[in-house]
Order: structure tokens, then C-alpha cells, then sequence
């Protein structure tokens, strides 16, 4: 097929090289802290050198993207890497799979990424990937738009905090099994806030101001053709931080995903410090004392709520289609969706005929089975887990907290229960009653 | 004598500030407590507590952010008319030819920052578990804070009036005509319009009180400027002194017990 795209001109090469120059400086002061730090290998070399070689050829790299030669440019993502990922990665079941398997390795082997050289040669990976990625056409138009520049940065702070915290709370962990003091109960000596707090402050304000003079005068904010009742853009898009619920509206119907669930996850933030009755973890880092805490924390923060953002900022086109981060956001694409009702699967599995019928009566008769799953799942799924998984739970939360806390955390699985439902079984609604808007 | 000392020891500058520079102990305490600005904090506290690496310094940037969003916005308003007519035309020439107009890109970009910096901020306290007692209803505070915060860039979003704007608070507002009871595309809204009396139509539901109108035009427009410049900043400004003042009255920034 023609390239439709005028690619790789003068200009991005020049921003690619920035992007490698800030990189190769980043690598510079590792190279340093290695060369003071990591010591030798058996041979007598420091282990430095591996880093001075690569920072070398990050130099090399960007002082060749300085130079720009536009015809054969040699360096850019290849094209059959390009191919293969659109091919196998560019789905939303994979792309949450993943997700879900990413955390459970953070969480499993935060031993072993939160070292400070792994942690590096992991940010080097994401930087190198993301700075080939932009040599691709279509990767650039959706990540470089002004919009959704901080998207992306979001990514890099929040991996970071969270390197952050795991490496502190790996610390503390031990620190506890050892029976040491905990890292902030060390140096902690009362100090005057002034000098101590105020400067950090000062300098913190006008750090952030240099940031956002600088971010303003190197990115125009957008603004598009003026406001038209008649010309709806496709893809219409919400705010970026709501895309995280405009993704569930693929599974759930505007009242679940738009209202209820919002609802729903802002009254169990409110409620977590009334159900949590862990004393321990008050005021430091640590990961052991409180693993199922910070567990479900974090399956509601990563893979619910910030992989869903990027999914539907970065990975979803046209009509709301699924398209690879290499992808061309073709319009005509078309995706086949024959979803059903768990209506139909029953009555029909059966052999019996849907029930036919507007009244009442009959819409309930058509969609029981629904409406007893659902029930079952509200209501008789927390006593049975109070009284078998979750005993420990029950004991210590009494009635009523249980009660809450189970419910929130059953509102929580329904998103991952609906997706494996739809992808496995192509179910649409598992209670549906269009007649009353009431489908779920 | 220099002209500094000087000034220094003028009736004016001593009107202001109440006690030498604060260059002894002594003189450090008691800047914490005559300056106004400085008195949100304690006047001594835990060196690991303010350890950057243990706060992530995201509740005070937080803040600043807000800082800078009213100032910028400030400016902004002398500007820019919230009309069909103009308001367009107006964020155009904040781009092509007003001197300040970079005051609109640092309103944009704070207004995204601060969303991050709110959900690092509550991120940094689940993870330090700072919302367990005694600290459970600043916790709280902090939840309404994030919706208010969530709400003043949703309703900011619409004021450029241009495509990515109407579209994007269109598609936002859609969910509230499916609000169940209150929205003429949501469940249970026919409860309340039996008897042949209708009380939830699609000029009275939900979507239409938060837009003004059936659809986003310029009652929608007005009605958010006024959101977005009056009506949440002040909630917000009055919960930030509750959420500050707590923290304070709660013991300070959490330490181990």
C-alpha cells in the first residue's frame, strides 16, 4: 500500500534526537553513579564500562538524528515488528490480560525490579520503545497530541512513585522480619519547619513554575475548528480522565457505567477508611502488613482505572473500534458484533422459545434467569463468602462493615466479569429490559 | 548604617514583619507563628515526615497548582466572553495575538497536571495507609476534593466552544439523562410519570438541569463559566482550609505511631 503520510521529516528527526540527547544525558550520570557504586567484575573492569559503551551509542544516536539525512534514514521501529505487534497485541482482551499479569509480577517479584539497576535497565526499555515507536506515523499523531502529552508523562510519574513505594516498602518489609527499626523511624529527629520545609516548598513552586512556563511555550494548548451542532467527529471522546469510564461503556449501559459506577467507586473510596480495620501500616511503607489492601488498591488503580484510560485515549479509533498503537484510524473499519442476551442463551439453550410478551409479568418470566443471577451475586454471595473465604473478614468487621466491603468489592469485579463474559461468550446484557432502560 | 538595615529598622517594614529575620532559633519560631502564610504549619516537625521521598511533596503541589489556576484564570476572565459569539473568537486571539496569551496554555496544562497531582497525592496516602485513624475524615475530604477537582476541568473543558469541547462535554453529559430515576434514558424514570402526568421529560431530567438546555448551547456555556469560575472554586477554596486545618488538628503529616 502507498504511505499517505509524508514520514520522518526534518522536523521530528530534529525531536527524536532531543529525545535521544536527554536520554544519552540521563545514561551520563548513571554511567557515573555505576562507576562510583557497582564496583568490578572478576576481570578487574568496572562494571561501568557496559554503561559507557551504551551511553556512547545513545550520543551517536542522536547526534545522527541532528543531522537528519532524510533519504535512507536508518533508524526507525521496523516494519515488521510494526506488522507483528498490530497483528497479535491490538485487542482488548490481551491488552487487559496483560495488565492483569503486569501487576501480579509487580506485586510477585517487587524484590527484584525495585533494584536500583534493574529499575533503570526496565526505564531505558520503555524510554528506547517509545522514542523508536515515534518514528512511526500514526503511533505519533495519537501520542503527540497536545492533549495527550500529560497522558503519557502519567505513565512515567506513576510507574515511578510506584517504584518508589516498592522499593521503600521491600525495605520495611525486611526491616520488620528483622526486627529493626522502620526506615522513617531512623534520623527522625523534630527539625524546624523553617528552614527545612519552607525552602523545599520554594523550591518546588518554582521548579513547577519553570515546568509550566516551559511546557506552555513548547506545546500550543489545542483548538479546533469552532463548535458545530451538525459535525460530530468520530471518535467523540470524553475528557481523558473520564475515557477510563467511557471504556466501560462497552460492557455496561450509560446509567452503570456513566452514573452508578462512578457513584459506586467514589462512595468506596469514602468508605475505605471505615472498612479497613488493619491497625498496622499507619504512616510508613510497607507491603506485607497490608497485602490485601494494597493489592485491591492497585487492581482498582492500574489495570481499572490507568490502563483503561490509555486503552481508550491511545488504543481506541473510530466507531470506538480497537486499533494497534501502529494502527491507521481507518473510519471504514468494521468489527463484527453479534452479541447476546443471557435471555436467549437460556431459553433457547432449553429449547424452549424466548417468552414472548410486552407485560410486565412476561419481561420478568423472559429475563429470570438475569435477575436471579443478579440477586445471587448481591445478596447471597456475602453471607457464603463471610461464612467460608472471608470468615477472618466477617469476624473482625461485624455485620454491617462486611456487608459493605463485600458488596463494594463484588461492584468491583463486575467490570473484569462482564469483559470475560463478553469475550468469552459474546454476552450482551445478562439482564436485558430495554423496555425500561433497565439492562445490565 | 546600611541602607538595608535601614529599611529594616523603618516603622513600616517593622508594621509588616513583626521580628528580625529569622536567622536564630528563636527568631524561626517565631516566623511560624506571626506570618499568615506561614502559620497553616507547625512550627517543628519530624525530618522524616517531610522527606520528599515519603510525601512526594503531591498535596502542597496540589495546592499550588490551584494557586496557579486561579491566578491564570483570573487573567483569563479579563479577557474572554463566555457567548456563542465570542468565546471562540476570544481563546483564538489568546492563541494568534494577545501579549499574555501563554496564560491559556499554563491554565490548560496546570488544570491536567493538577488532576495527576491529586490522584498521586490520594495514591501516596492509601500507600502510607495515612487515612486510618485518627485521619479517616480528611480522607473524605479529600474524596469530595477530587470530584470538585474532576469537575472544574470538565466544566473548564467546554469554554474554548470549539469541536473538541461541545463534543467532549456532550459525550460526559449523555450519561446524565441515564441517570436511574432522573434521566429519560435511564431506569425508573417512568415511576415517576404515571397517571398520565409526565414529571421526568427531556426538559426536566437530569442531563437537561446540568446543561441548561436539551443539548450543550449557550445557556450550557453560561451555566459552566459560572461553575467553573465561581461556584467550585469556592466550595473548593473552603474545603482546601478544612482538608488543610485538619491535617494539623489530626497530627500533622502521619509518622510511624
Amino acid at each position: 500500500m502507498l504511505n499517505p503520510h509524508p514520514d520522518l521529516t526534518p522536523s521530528v528527526l530534529v525531536g527524536l534526537g532531543w529525545f535521544y540527547l536527554v536520554i544519552f544525558l540521563m545514561n551520563l550520570l548513571w554511567t557515573i553513579r555505576s562507576f562510583k557504586v557497582d564496583g568490578e567484575y572478576r576481570s578487574g573492569m568496572p562494571k561501568a564500562s557496559v554503561w559507557a559503551v551504551y551511553t556512547s551509542i545513545l550520543m551517536m544516536l542522536s547526534f545522527y538524528h541532528f543531522t537528519y539525512p532524510v533519504e535512507g534514514f536508518m533508524f526507525s521501529m521496523p516494519v515488521a515488528f510494526k506488522d507483528f505487534f498490530d497483528a497479535y497485541f491490538s485487542n482488548p482482551v490481551l491488552y487487559f490480560f496483560l495488565t492483569i499479569v503486569g501487576l501480579w509480577a509487580m506485586i510477585q517479584f517487587r524484590e527484584w525490579w525495585t533494584r536500583p539497576t534493574v529499575a533503570w535497565v526496565l526505564l531505558n526499555c520503555s524510554l528506547i520503545f517509545m522514542t523508536l515507536s515515534l518514528t512511526d506515523y500514526d503511533f505519533r499523531q495519537i501520542v503527540g497530541k497536545p492533549d495527550n502529552v500529560p497522558i503519557v508523562a502519567m505513565l512515567f510519574i506513576v510507574a515511578f512513585f510506584t517504584w518508589i513505594y516498592f522499593s521503600r516498602a521491600v525495605d520495611n518489609d525486611r526491616r520488620i522480619a528483622e526486627g529493626r527499626p522502620l526506615f522513617e523511624q531512623e534520623d527522625n529527629e523534630k527539625v524546624l519547619v523553617w528552614p527545612d520545609l519552607v525552602y523545599t516548598e520554594l523550591i518546588c513552586m518554582v521548579v513547577l513554575t519553570a515546568v509550566l512556563v516551559f511546557w506552555g511555550i513548547a506545546l500550543q494548548a489545542p483548538l479546533e475548528e469552532p463548535a458545530s451542532s451538525m459535525k460530530t467527529p468520530n471518535p467523540s471522546k470524553a475528557p481523558w480522565y473520564f475515557l477510563g469510564l467511557q471504556e466501560m461503556l462497552v460492557y455496561f449501559d450509560p446509567w452503570l457505567a456513566g452514573v452508578v459506577l462512578p457513584s459506586i467507586i467514589l462512595g468506596g473510596l469514602i468508605a475505605v477508611p471505615y472498612i479497613d480495620f488493619n491497625k498496622t501500616g499507619n504512616g510508613y511503607y510497607t507491603f506485607k502488613q497490608r497485602s490485601f489492601a494494597i493489592t485491591t488498591f492497585l487492581f482498582g488503580f492500574m489495570p481499572l482505572w490507568v490502563a483503561l484510560i490509555v486503552l481508550g485515549t491511545f488504543l481506541r479509533g473510530p466507531n470506538w473500534n480497537f486499533f494497534g498503537i501502529y494502527e491507521y484510524w481507518d473510519v471504514h473499519k468494521v468489527e463484527a458484533a453479534n452479541n447476546v442476551n443471557l435471555s436467549e442463551f437460556f431459553w433457547n439453550g432449553l429449547g424452549l422459545g424466548i417468552p414472548k410478551g410486552a407485560g410486565v409479568g412476561d419481561i420478568l418470566l423472559r429475563e429470570s434467569p438475569g435477575i436471579i443471577l443478579t440477586i445471587v451475586y448481591f445478596a447471597a454471595l456475602p453471607p457464603v463468602l463471610g461464612l467460608t473465604v472471608l470468615r477472618k473478614y466477617f469476624v473482625r468487621m461485624g455485620v454491617l462493615r462486611f456487608l459493605v466491603f463485600s458488596n463494594l468489592i463484588l461492584w468491583m469485579a463486575i467490570l473484569p466479569i462482564k469483559m470475560l463474559l463478553r469475550w468469552a461468550f459474546a454476552l450482551k446484557y445478562i439482564v436485558g429490559i430495554p423496555e425500561f432502560f433497565f439492562n445490565i | 548604617m546600611s541602607v538595608g538595615d535601614y529599611i529594616r529598622n523603618s516603622q513600616i517594614w517593622k508594621s509588616v514583619f513583626r521580628h528580625p529575620a529569622p536567622t536564630d532559633r528563636r527568631n524561626r519560631v517565631v516566623v511560624m507563628l506571626t506570618n499568615f502564610f506561614l502559620h497553616l504549619h507547625p512550627v517543628s516537625i519530624k525530618q522524616q515526615g517531610i522527606a520528599l521521598s515519603y510525601t512526594w511533596c503531591m498535596g502542597g503541589i496540589t495546592f499550588f497548582l490551584f494557586l496557579v489556576e486561579a491566578i491564570t484564570g483570573v487573567l483569563l476572565m479579563f479577557y474572554y466572553r463566555p457567548t456563542l459569539e465570542w468565546a471562540f473568537y476570544d481563546i483564538q486571539a489568546l492563541r494568534d495575538v494577545q501579549t499574555l496569551g501563554i496564560m491559556r496554555e499554563i491554565h490548560r496544562w496546570g488544570a491536567h497536571a493538577m488532576v495527576i497531582t491529586v490522584w498521586l497525592h490520594m495514591y501516596r496516602v492509601f500507600l502510607t495507609g495515612s487515612y486510618k485513624p485518627p485521619r479517616e475524615f480528611n480522607w473524605v475530604i479529600g474524596v469530595l476534593l477530587l470530584v470538585l477537582t474532576l469537575l472544574l476541568s470538565f466544566t473548564g473543558y467546554l469554554l474554548p466552544w470549539d469541536q473538541l469541547a461541545i463534543w467532549a462535554i456532550t459525550v460526559g453529559s449523555n450519561m446524565a439523562k441515564a441517570t436511574p430515576g432522573l434521566g429519560t434514558e435511564g431506569p425508573g424514570f417512568q415511576l415517576f410519570n404515571t397517571s398520565g402526568y409526565e414529571l421526568i421529560t427531556n426538559a426536566s431530567d437530569a442531563k437537561f438541569l446540568l446543561l441548561g438546555g436539551r443539548f450543550v448551547g449557550e445557556a450550557t456555556l453560561n451555566r459552566f463559566y459560572i461553575l467553573h469560575c465561581v461556584a467550585i472554586p469556592l466550595v473548593v477554596s473552603g474545603l482546601i482550609a478544612i482538608h488543610f486545618w485538619r491535617v494539623r488538628k489530626d497530627g500533622g503529616i502521619s509518622q510511624p505511631l
